[in-house]
């Protein structure tokens, strides 16, 4: 069979930080009307990979192609007049500007030297519509969920005459409708001629729309395979490198409640809310027990969790801590009571990017302990050195800058920011979304091991599967509603979708 | 070594420094006489000691992403209130009274502080708008404490404040010396500079780490209004008098600049204390050079303008990029091509 011409062919490219071959010898190319998934795990190179293809970075070695010319871009706007444009990971758009003008920032159509501000949103209306999406377009970006941003990101990069389109995790923040929606426009895409650059964590995902697939370890080329010619569980073990051990041990020894219900409770909230963010619930957590939160986005989910920790206060309603009340009016309140909480935004709410690792990692114990009373920077040393080699954290330098690890590693260094302050109750809001495979799979074993040596877990994702395998109870929202709280013996994903679909309570 | 934070500001004093050698080739000799240092490198320090105190302050609030514009009409309020003091003695060498000037006048000082802190943290006024607020008011209220007259001093104590020297230098650069070193040993040996800079760094996620951020940015605010209040001190016993119009004028835009040259960002977050010293030095150094060339007057700020300019642009990582791709033009090296810069917007 003879393969037409490849669009994009990138030979031989090796890319080096301080200290870190990011990328060694690879070897990537993408054919017209066809989706190719960028795989492996946080680490592997392949955020590195896409920004010397789009000029965010130089290369050390090797060529890149377009087109059958060489090209060498100084940045994302050369790339994005050359065709290539880019969806990142993190949505980067401007809150404060309306939907019509971050699709056309940088190009905003004019007429007689000025803004054309009708032709602009009409034009957006246009662009949105392809990806059926109708909203009021002169809204402010920022009062928009996080999946409506997504796609207005990719309308964005999409407004130009893009020939290769990449999307660096577009559907980590969306839920199971919108990624369909997204799917379906990739699929229209596709169909039109464009080369779509696809990276995403979700492997059942890869498989829905991927014709073929590139996988990078540890900044190495491991092999480029169509679709239909791999199954799942070989592409797993190719970007990890080793057999996936199947988390069935952890299945069981999660589900064996036994002993929790002997267990004290920890906190229990009585008809706790807060208004416009979540109804009067009640809920109680036991030692060692890991209660799952499940629901859409804007459940109301992250907002019950926030209220619990102090990060909110709330309208009515009381919070009891080992017996007894206890105002919860400040974030302090709730790291006083010892509970931890791992917000869902890392990059907004969790980590401060421009300082190290190793100081992420002491700032709430710092922040507990006060000014006066300073950790000492041996002390300091064996805390990130401890949890670094604990939690896998890469790159193992602990005087690395935050903001150049991947999401998988900030998520692990908040992870570890908020174990040394050894927590009774951990709240993680969404820990595992955006990071691969393995990661999630070692943030999930650290969960059921803190909650069997006694750790209180409240647990927030999106996906069900996960909620499941981890939690001893299930606590279902719906529309900013607790409408379920289900022990989980057997129960299935199917089970809790219909709740979440119709709200009616088991 | 080009890579060094301080490497840039650094070579900037050091070429300045030289000019004024070829210039006037004694301008490197420091004698000893009557057991006080003289030489123009003493003066350049001895002058610069006010910028260099009211930049440390002026450092930490910038690095909790504020910034006081008011410092300037606090080092005037300062002045103004300690000379109105003396003036009011009956014998203006008595050790005593000076003290209590001295004490009166940092009092009012920190009290302006506290309320440039109060409105940034506890109003959440944008901290721009809320010192500017000082800024403006604070001339009023120096005018007011010397009834618009210029109020000479003659206690001696005072004046040793400006031009008094101990073990053989000047008392102003020990003051500048001694508040320096305690301000680093207070925020690099403590909690402190790494509490500062997570809040600058990021208000939100340090909220959601358990830091007091409040009480952390009231605190810069009244550190900041106590430096200014020691250089407003310094200034006014340097010219034994206070001149409410004209003390301190502008020296809030000179301690931003000696900030940024020594590498602190206004964004906030990460910052230098050694750095910003060394952009007031070079600042201070620049008006002695342009004395030292024969510059007229008229063209003093021009000048100093111009040389500012070309610091800021041999710091700027992006222009060094853009500078040395033309150089190394046609472009087929892409392989050395300098990471891209985030430009915040």
């Amino acid at each position: 069979m003879t393969e037409p011409e490849a669009i994009l062919r990138m030979t031989g490219i090796r890319k080096e930080f301080p200290g870190v071959v990011a990328l060694d010898d690879v070897d990537f190319r993408m054919f017209p009307g066809e989706v190719h998934a960028l795989m492996g795990e946080n680490g592997a190179g392949k955020s590195t990979l896409i920004k010397t293809l789009t000029g965010v970075h130089g290369i050390d070695a090797g060529t890149i192609e377009l087109g059958g010319s060489a090209v060498s871009f100084a940045g994302p706007p050369e790339a994005q007049r050359a065709g290539v444009s880019t969806v990142y990971q993190e949505v980067n758009l401007c809150p404060n500007l309306s939907v019509a003008e971050n699709i056309f920032i940088g190009r905003e159509p004019r007429r007689f030297g000025r803004i054309h501000w009708a032709g602009m949103r009409r034009r957006a209306e246009v662009l949105l519509g392809a990806l059926d999406l109708r909203l009021d377009v002169s809204a402010g970006l920022g009062s928009q969920s996080i999946a409506v941003q997504q796609m207005v990101a990719i309308a964005r990069a999409l407004d130009v005459s893009a020939r290769v389109l990449v999307l660096d995790e577009p559907t980590s923040s969306l839920d199971a409708g919108e990624v369909e929606q997204l799917l379906k426009v990739l699929r229209s895409l596709r169909e039109d001629g464009m080369a779509i650059l696809f990276v995403s964590h979700f492997i059942d995902q890869v498989f829905a729309i991927a014709d073929r697939m590139t996988v990078l370890r540890n900044g190495k080329l491991v092999g480029e395979y169509r679709t239909s010619d791999i199954t799942p569980v070989e592409l797993v073990t190719r970007m990890i490198g080793k057999e996936l051990e199947v988390l069935d041990d952890l299945e069981e020894s999660a589900h064996d409640r036994s002993d929790l219900a002997a267990a004290p409770v920890f906190l229990q909230a009585d008809g706790l809310s807060r208004k416009g963010a979540v109804a009067p619930f009640s809920l109680e957590i036991r030692q060692g027990e890991v209660v799952g939160l499940a629901g859409l986005l804007g459940s109301g989910r992250t907002e019950l969790a926030r209220l619990l920790f102090g990060a909110d206060h709330s309208d009515s309603g009381t919070l009891t801590v080992d017996g007894a009340v206890v105002p919860m009016r400040t974030p302090r309140a709730g790291m006083d009571h010892r509970i931890a909480f791992s917000p869902e935004d890392r990059k907004t709410e969790g980590l401060v990017g421009e300082l190290t690792v190793r100081e992420n990692i002491v700032l709430a114990l710092q922040a507990a302990r006060g000014w006066s009373r300073p950790l000492s920077r041996k002390r300091q040393d064996e805390l990130a050195a401890r949890y670094v080699a604990a939690l896998d954290i890469r790159p193992t330098s602990p005087e690395t800058l935050v903001r150049n690890l991947s999401g998988g590693n900030q998520q692990k260094v908040l992870l570890a920011r908020w174990l040394i302050t050894e927590p009774r109750l951990l709240i993680l809001d969404e820990p595992t979304r955006g990071i691969d495979i393995g990661a999630k799979t070692e943030i999930q074993r650290l969960v059921a091991k803190l909650s069997g040596d006694g750790m209180a877990v409240l647990f927030i994702s999106a996906e069900l599967e996960e909620v499941l395998r981890l939690s001893h109870r299930v606590t279902v929202l719906r529309d900013r509603k607790v409408v379920a709280q289900l022990d989980n013996e057997s129960l299935t994903a199917d089970e809790i979708m219909s709740i979440i679909a119709e709200g009616s309570s088991a | 070594m080009t890579g060094h934070r301080l490497f840039w500001p650094i070579a900037a004093l050091v070429a300045l420094l030289l000019v004024d050698l070829a210039v006037k080739p004694s301008f490197f000799s420091v004698e000893l006489r009557d057991g006080h240092l003289y030489g123009s490198l003493v003066d350049i320090l001895r002058l610069g000691a006010p910028l260099i105190l009211v930049g440390i302050g002026m450092t930490l609030v910038v690095a909790t992403r504020g910034i006081d514009l008011s410092v300037g009409s606090v080092v005037a309020i300062s002045g103004a209130l300690a000379c109105l003091h003396l003036s009011g003695l009956g014998d203006q060498n008595s050790v005593g009274g000076t003290l209590v000037a001295v004490a009166m006048a940092l009092g009012l000082c920190l009290a302006l502080g506290a309320w440039n802190g109060f409105l940034v943290a506890v109003l959440g006024i944008q901290p721009i708008i809320a010192t500017l607020i000082l800024m403006v008011a604070g001339r009023g209220i120096a005018q007011l404490i010397t009834d618009g007259q210029i109020i000479t001093i003659t206690s001696g104590p005072f004046r040793a404040i400006g031009s008094g020297y101990l073990l053989t230098l000047p008392l102003s650069i020990l003051i500048a010396l001694v508040v320096f070193v305690l301000t680093s040993v207070l925020v690099r040996r403590s909690a402190l500079g790494l509490l500062i800079e997570a809040v600058g760094g990021n208000p939100e996620a340090s909220r959601l780490s358990g830091l007091r951020s409040g009480r952390l940015i009231w605190l810069v605010y009244v550190f900041g209004g106590l430096c200014a209040g020691v250089a407003g001190l310094m200034i006014s016993a340097n010219t034994s008098g206070a001149d409410a119009n004209h003390a301190g004028l502008w020296i809030e835009l000179d301690a931003i600049l000696a900030l940024t040259i020594g590498g602190t960002q206004l964004t906030g977050g990460r910052f230098s204390l050694g750095g910003t010293v060394i952009g007031a030095l070079l600042i201070q150094t620049l008006t002695t050079t342009v004395y030292t060339l024969g510059i007229p007057d008229t063209a003093t700020l021009l000048v100093k303008a111009m040389v500012v300019l070309l610091v800021c642009l041999v710091q700027s990582p992006a222009f060094r990029a853009k500078v040395r791709r033309r150089r190394k033009s046609p472009p087929p090296a892409p392989a050395d091509r300098p990471v891209k810069v985030e430009v915040s917007a």
